[in-house]
């Protein structure tokens, strides 16, 4: 088992012959994810690393059978990408880009849960089940399966922090990278949840940062509703208030959404906080032993 | 992107939110020559970006003209919170009857707009939200209905019964949702909306901060930015497609990522030092980018040393060490350079970096963060 994909998980990608779409097509194929179709308007009849390319969502599911999309169209298209799957039934839409405006995300979370679809991302790296199958742009090679489930709104720290796990022998179940914007389509509880249910995973690495209240809220969650352990890492110690941190969603405002204010809600409620991404390795080893 | 009062006023009252009479000066001539104009007592309000203005010094009221010029002469060119004071707006001043708290802003938690009204007005609203909650009516609006007229008046219902003011209020929430919504903004807030002893609404201070991701569709708010203020080093960076926030430490900080670069910040605290900046050089981590990347810090003169924490990921770490290898042979490097490379193909990547002179080669975060609070000790 994994959450959201596993090996039966037939992948569109919209925006597949761009540059982004293309590369890391071939690079989820290697990878051996079964991307089924491509989508881009006025360019159906073509072939992307030998998959077919639709000029409708429609068309690749009904044609390819795709039940899963990644979009890697550029942010002011993505938005409508995200609708087209929706409305084509899409059940699963993993959204990369950056820069979507917030508003606009506010309509496209509202659509997507109206029509019984789940969204990941925007601005995320996607979501790896390793040895089954990766829908995103992380690099495959660092991962290694195995009973951690790891959920992010990072990219490289998430990468970091896989790397030194599978260094360490600990693989992963499933990583969710849930994107660094404000308004995202699933949250650290959405993603929680799953993993509680899923017999594969043992322990869980939540890996927060500034900005928002979604780690107090997972923090409530995982002391209320979890038996499964959960360790976390925090980033943004240093960051100044006002300032965006590189995500859109970075941002300490109005004295809310500091590191100190989640990491005292973590320690509250029990929950091991990792001085650094290499401590991570630690607290899952020690939380695991606890657990037998 | 923040704005200044006088520019989110102008804003405002396109949108029907009437504000008090006031112009912008630059001088404290000038304030006395608007304050003669106006014919009234003023009140002489220095704009700058910063919160809290108010509680600094930077509003100052004066009965007459030759007040106003001394008061003004207090404000402009002093420093308010660390920002130089180039403008004041002088506005009449007003006698207030009451004060309100209007703001339209992202309910992250819920992903939906929320329209927030308090009868607890002028003073700072999260201090209200801490003390008092009660005081504080939220309305999220439905993203695809927006938000109703019947909706605006229970809110302007929930500030005050009287039924001359209640429409008035009404209007003006739903100017400032319009606002919100039509110019793509995170917050849009009147703090405070004044009734005054005749009975009529003026939006004495106005707030805009516009969403970065949306401006590429508003070309009109570009010319609203105050270059000036800005950081030039952030300026550049920003032309460079790079992340670069300045700060106030010694250690040059250039990472792969913003979760990533955060982490080493913190790291690079954790063991004693002070990040001089966060940077994120952006996905690819090309020779070119690390390159620009290394300008910019070096640029910063607080800088004594450099870290760099490259994760590669789908580029490999031997093309990563090689656009790295690149980018300093083009420059003079006379300050300390602590490099750490991990992910897919490190070992190929540190044995090319293991030959460049001036190079220390660490192998995990915490020896870099370490590493360089020593060199800087030195």
């Amino acid at each position: 088992m994994s959450i959201l994909v596993d090996k039966n998980t037939h992948v569109l990608v919209q925006g597949i012959t761009g540059r982004e779409g293309s590369f890391h097509t071939q690079q989820m194929l290697e990878y051996g994810t079964k991307v089924v179709a491509g989508v881009t308007p006025g360019k159906g009849g073509e072939k992307v690393e030998g998959v077919p390319v639709y000029n409708t969502v429609k068309e690749a599911v009904r044609d390819a059978g795709a039940n899963t999309s990644i979009i890697y169209v550029p942010a002011r298209f993505a938005t409508e990408a995200i609708y087209e799957a929706a409305d084509a039934g899409i059940k699963l839409i993993v959204c990369i880009a950056e820069g979507i405006p917030t508003l606009d995300m506010v309509k496209a979370c509202y659509y997507v849960k109206l029509k019984g679809s789940r969204l990941i991302g925007p601005n995320c790296a996607g979501v790896i089940s390793p040895g089954k199958t990766k829908i995103g742009i992380m690099p495959g090679s660092i991962h290694k399966e195995g009973n951690l489930g790891i959920v992010s709104r990072s990219g490289t720290l998430t990468y970091e922090v896989v790397y030194n796990l599978t260094k360490n022998n600990f693989g992963q179940s499933t990583s969710v990278s849930i994107g660094g914007d404000p308004i995202i389509g699933c949250h650290f509880i959405d993603i929680l949840e799953l993993f509680e249910e899923d017999s594969e995973t043992k322990a869980i690495v939540l890996i927060g940062e500034i900005g928002g209240t979604d780690e107090e809220e997972a923090a409530k969650f995982i002391s209320s509703k979890m038996k499964k352990p959960v360790v976390a890492l925090i980033a943004g110690k240093t960051a100044p208030p006002g300032k965006r941190m590189g995500h859109a969603g970075a941002i300490i405002s109005g004295g809310t959404g500091t590191a100190e204010e989640k990491i005292k809600t973590f320690q509250k409620f029990s929950i091991p906080v990792a001085e650094s991404p290499l401590q991570i390795v630690d607290l899952v080893s020690s939380v695991l032993d606890e657990r037998g | 992107m923040k704005i200044y009062e006088f520019q989110a006023h102008k804003i405002f009252s396109k949108m029907g939110i009437p504000s008090p009479r006031g112009e912008v000066a630059k001088t404290a001539e000038e304030v006395k020559q608007i304050a003669e104009k106006l014919g009234r007592p003023v009140a002489v309000k220095a704009q700058v970006l910063v919160g809290g203005r108010g509680k600094a010094g930077g509003i100052k009221l004066a009965p007459n003209p030759e007040e106003a010029y001394r008061v003004a002469e207090k404000i402009l060119n002093f420093k308010l919170k660390g920002v130089l004071v180039k403008r004041v707006l002088v506005q009449e001043a007003l006698s207030i009857k009451k004060e309100y708290y209007l703001g339209v802003t992202i309910d992250r938690a819920k992903k939906r707009v929320v329209v927030m009204v308090s009868p607890s007005g002028g003073i700072d609203i999260e201090e209200v939200a801490k003390i008092s909650p009660e005081k504080i009516f939220k309305l999220r609006i439905d993203p695809l209905l927006g938000f109703k007229s019947y909706e605006a008046n229970e809110l302007a219902l929930a500030l005050n019964k009287d039924k001359n003011l209640v429409k008035g209020i009404a209007n003006i929430l739903f100017g400032l949702y319009r606002t919100f919504d039509e110019m793509d903004c995170s917050l849009a807030e009147i703090n405070p909306l004044v009734v005054t002893e005749e009975g009529s609404l003026f939006a004495l201070d106005a707030k805009i901060i516009f969403d970065d991701n949306a401006l590429w569709r508003h070309p009109e708010i570009n010319d609203l930015r105050d270059l000036d203020v800005e950081d030039p080093l952030e300026l550049r960076a920003k032309e460079a497609r790079i992340s670069y926030v300045r700060l106030e430490g010694n250690i040059g900080c250039i990472v792969n990522g913003a979760g990533l670069a955060m982490a080493t910040m913190d790291l690079v605290k954790h063991y004693g030092a002070e990040p001089a900046n966060f940077l994120d050089v952006g996905g690819g981590a090309s020779s070119e980018q690390v390159g620009k990347a290394l300008d910019i810090v070096l640029s910063d003169k607080n800088v004594k040393a450099v870290l760099v924490n490259i994760f590669g990921g789908i580029t490999r770490c031997d093309i990563v060490a090689d656009g790295l290898i690149q980018a300093l042979s083009k420059r003079e490097m006379n300050l300390p350079l602590i490099i750490r490379l991990t992910g897919t193909n490190e070992e190929e990547g540190r044995k090319r970096l293991k030959n460049v002179k001036g190079l220390f080669l660490a192998a995990t975060m915490d020896e870099a963060a370490k590493k360089v609070m020593e060199v800087v000790k030195r």
